[in-house]
Formats: structure tokens, C-alpha cells, sequence
């Protein structure tokens, strides 16, 4: 019986081991964006290293359970709720290329535009209407168009277009 | 924009996930062996009671209070 059970540990954690060192480079990327840190100095990204180590030991405690699912999939959607769950402790912007936007925005953001999640599975994830998630969206988009000549100088016209059109809303709608 | 280069992954990552998540597999299955123990422990100490007492068997009705005060 215990033999049997260690057995099946070592398989679990190769497996494990295998899926963190494909993937884990992508969650981690995710990650960052999440958080709003830089991914570029390998020590600037500390809070999004500590939400995957969490994320990551949740989808090994849980990885009897997948029975056949994608463990990618499950680990995204540990990341996703456990940075929604402590979202108010990433407000503050970070140097990232998202911190413009409120950590909801990012969250959206994050999983409709670089995870190409769908919107359906995205409110069903978030617990959100779907429409909401759409609103969210199309708020971060323009938030990030708007903001985005402060950093580059191109595009200045639309900016102006879009800018004052999607800036009260920014504030208003929580 | 959101592609960027990926930021390097610190070399103890998966390791301590399996250290910690293994922890809490351990952890979880304890917690439901305990459970389990503990509900076939009640099971069996109702069943032990319930042969005992006979709770359904009433009492037969041959004692009459006793009359006082007259």
C-alpha cells in the first residue's frame, strides 16, 4: 500500500515537473502581466513568482484530480482566482507594461487578449455577467490606448479622439 | 504588446511546488481518513446504542401513577 502510494507520488511529481518545465515560462509571463511587474530583470518580478509558487503548489495538491483535463488550464485558473481573491494588493503600479490599469482590467485583459479565453469562459471563471467582462475589456483597451502616446510620441490624433470620450467612464464605473 | 520575451523561471519552482503541494495532499488525505474513522466510529456506537436501548419498544402500559388525595 505505501509502496504503491510512493510510487504514484514520484509519477505525479514527474509529471508535474515536466508540465511546470513546459509551461511554466508562459504562466509566469502571465503572471507578470497580472501583477504589473516588469519580466525583464530576472529579480523585478518578485510578487508574480510568489502567486505562481502558490498557484503552481495548488495544481500539484489537486493534479489527481484533473482525470484527463488540461493541468495548463487548471493552473491558469488557480492563477487567475487566487490574483482576483488579492487583487486590492496589486493596485499600486509596478513599472509593468499594464500597470496603467486597475487589477480587474489587467485580469480581463490578460485572459480574453494574451490567453484567448473566451468570454463566456472568462465570466463563468470570474463569476462575472459576460457582458461586464466585455465592458472591463473594451474599458482596459482604451484605457491602454488612450495612455499610450505618454510613452511612445505616435498616434497622437486618435489619442485625443479616444481619450476624453473613455476617460470619465474610467472613473465613474468601479 | 502583451508578448513579450519570457522572464526567466527561478530554478526551485516546480521542486517546491511538489514539496508543498505534496505537504497539503498528505495533509488532505489525513484529513479525510480522520473523517472517515470518526463517521464509521458514530455509526457504530448508534448502532450499539440502538441494540441496547430498543428505542421503538414502548413500555408496556401496566403501572398506573399512584392516587393520592382522596
Amino acid at each position: 500500500m505505501a509502496e504503491r502510494a510512493t510510487h504514484r507520488d514520484r509519477l505525479r511529481a514527474l509529471e508535474f515537473e515536466a508540465f511546470v518545465a513546459g509551461a511554466g515560462g508562459r504562466l509566469l509571463h502571465t503572471a507578470t502581466l497580472l501583477t504589473g511587474e516588469p519580466s525583464q530583470p530576472p529579480g523585478a518580478y518578485v510578487r508574480a513568482e510568489a502567486l505562481l509558487r502558490a498557484a503552481l503548489t495548488r495544481t500539484y495538491a489537486d493534479w489527481d484530480r484533473l482525470h484527463g483535463g488540461d493541468p495548463y488550464d487548471r493552473a491558469r485558473r488557480e492563477l487567475a482566482l487566487r490574483f482576483a481573491r488579492e487583487a486590492r494588493r496589486h493596485q499600486r503600479p509596478r513599472g509593468g507594461v499594464l500597470d496603467r490599469l486597475t487589477p480587474i482590467e489587467r485580469l480581463v485583459l490578460v485572459l480574453r487578449m494574451y490567453e484567448e479565453v473566451g468570454e463566456e469562459q472568462t465570466a463563468a471563471l470570474l463569476g462575472l455577467p459576460a457582458d461586464r467582462i466585455r465592458a472591463v475589456c473594451a474599458r482596459a483597451v482604451a484605457t491602454l490606448r488612450a495612455g499610450g502616446p505618454r510613452r511612445g510620441a505616435t498616434g497622437r490624433g486618435q489619442a485625443s479622439a479616444a481619450g476624453p470620450a473613455s476617460a470619465p467612464g474610467d472613473r465613474v464605473t468601479p | 504588446m502583451l508578448d513579450g520575451p519570457h522572464p526567466v523561471l527561478p530554478p526551485d519552482l516546480a521542486a517546491q511546488a511538489v514539496r508543498h503541494g505534496g505537504r497539503r495532499l498528505r495533509l488532505r488525505r489525513a484529513a479525510q481518513r480522520t473523517a472517515g474513522w470518526l463517521l464509521a466510529l458514530v455509526l457504530v456506537a448508534f448502532l450499539v446504542w440502538v441494540g441496547v436501548e430498543q428505542p421503538w419498544a414502548t413500555e408496556p402500559a401496566q403501572v398506573t401513577p399512584p392516587l393520592e388525595g382522596w
